[in-house]
């Protein structure tokens, strides 16, 4: 009888992952409710569930797409893809003020820049110090500390050795959970309370998967503020690392 | 029909990502730049003329918030395929470099949004709830 249910399940893997997504969500408004008395909004509570059982899975079947490897929750890998990711993040826009959105468009664009440059210096900074001292692997960590698609790219333009390689896409990851986990803790201390605030959060948090999460945790009226700025993120990352940020770097270790 | 919101919101996405596309290849970047701004702005404009002309009605709408509702069990889903394995297997170089950034881009945030004004706050906080409660009656 198992076995005819896992095969059910098996067959249809997106329709498992909305109600394996549904009862992870059921849990996580329950625990905010009860344990917390509220104060962790639900959503926060269900996005770490979710990473720690993309820990669980990775370890469970050493891939690299955490509970997606295992065949059961291969459905969750559709449904948390890029494509549905970005579907649900467009709809959102439905509910955009427009008014509010372009009061915020310059200080977007210089939070955008912001959040490039910033997150590359730490990122070039802290590979020096740790002896990756040659300009290639220092703007491939860096560019890794501004997303995990940022570091690859410029990596990968640049000639960049693998090692170093992985290492800028985890560093890009760690980033990206820390705003994942962090925003809703952080929320007070970084004012997000408008959709000006959020924009300035979405350039300068950057990437998106952190960005969409942090403020779903937050406060869902402000994701799409957030998200609109964000998803420009990535792109102009992947235009200035290999090129500006790179010239820059090999201009000043020289 | 519920069908021509989502259809709208299909096309919309679509078309965001190719334009991002293109102009990634006219930059000479890898990547999409933009792709998803880019849709949702069509989306937003789509939305303001089509309200104008009154080719709006509730159902239609309700064919887009459905995937906006959607959007939380999306990124949890997303969030159970993250390489959280090789995250903390890279080391302190990528933990500080992580944190470091974190908190530099934290400390940016918390001072620019500080430059805003008290009374502007307010007002954007009154339009956000207004249309929030409009959108629930």
């Amino acid at each position: 009888m198992l076995e005819t249910f896992e095969k059910a399940a098996l067959n249809n893997g997106l329709v498992t992952a909305f109600a394996f997504v549904g009862l992870i969500v059921l849990l996580s408004v329950a625990l905010s409710r009860y344990l917390t008395l509220g104060r962790v909004h639900g959503s926060a509570i269900a996005i770490v569930i979710g990473l720690g059982l993309a820990y669980w899975g990775g370890i469970h079947s050493g891939g690299h797409k955490g509970l997606a490897d295992l065949s059961l929750f291969g459905g969750i890998g559709l449904m948390g893809g890029a494509m549905l990711r970005d579907f649900a993040i467009v709809a959102t826009a439905f509910e955009v003020q427009a008014v509010e959105a372009r009061k915020a468009g310059l200080i977007g664009v210089m939070a955008l820049l912001l959040g490039i440059v910033l997150p590359f210096i730490v990122g070039a900074s802290v590979a020096y110090l740790f002896g990756y001292s040659d300009a290639v692997s220092m703007t491939t960590i860096g560019a890794g500390a501004v997303t995990y698609i940022v570091g690859p790219v410029t990596g990968a333009a640049i000639g960049a050795s693998s090692d170093v390689m992985a290492l800028s896409i985890a560093a890009g990851l760690i980033k990206a959970i820390m705003v994942m986990v962090g925003t809703p803790v952080a929320a007070r201390f970084l004012r997000l309370k408008t959709p000006r605030s959020a924009m300035v959060f979405g350039g300068l948090a950057g990437t998106v998967s952190g960005v969409s999460a942090g403020l779903a945790a937050t406060d869902r009226k402000l994701v799409p503020y957030g998200a609109l700025v964000a998803t420009f993120h990535t792109g102009l990352g992947c235009l200035l690392g290999p090129s500006l940020l790179f010239f820059a770097v090999k201009a000043v270790m020289r | 029909m519920i069908i021509y919101g989502t259809a709208l919101l299909a096309i919309c996405h679509l078309l965001g990502i190719f334009l991002g596309d293109l102009l990634g290849q006219l930059m000479g970047v890898k990547t999409n730049v933009g792709g998803v701004g880019i849709a949702m702005l069509l989306l937003i404009c789509a939305r303001l003329y089509l309200q104008h002309k009154q080719w709006m009605p509730a159902l239609t709408e309700r064919g887009v918030e459905y995937w906006g509702a959607m959007y939380i069990p999306v990124v949890v889903a997303m969030a159970a395929q993250q390489d959280v394995v090789a995250a903390l297997r890279g080391g302190p170089v990528a933990v500080l470099a992580a944190l470091g950034a974190v908190l530099i881009c934290a400390c940016a945030i918390s001072l620019i949004n500080r430059m805003e004004k008290p009374e502007a706050i307010a007002a954007a906080e009154e339009t956000l709830n207004l249309a929030k409660e409009a959108h629930h009656a």
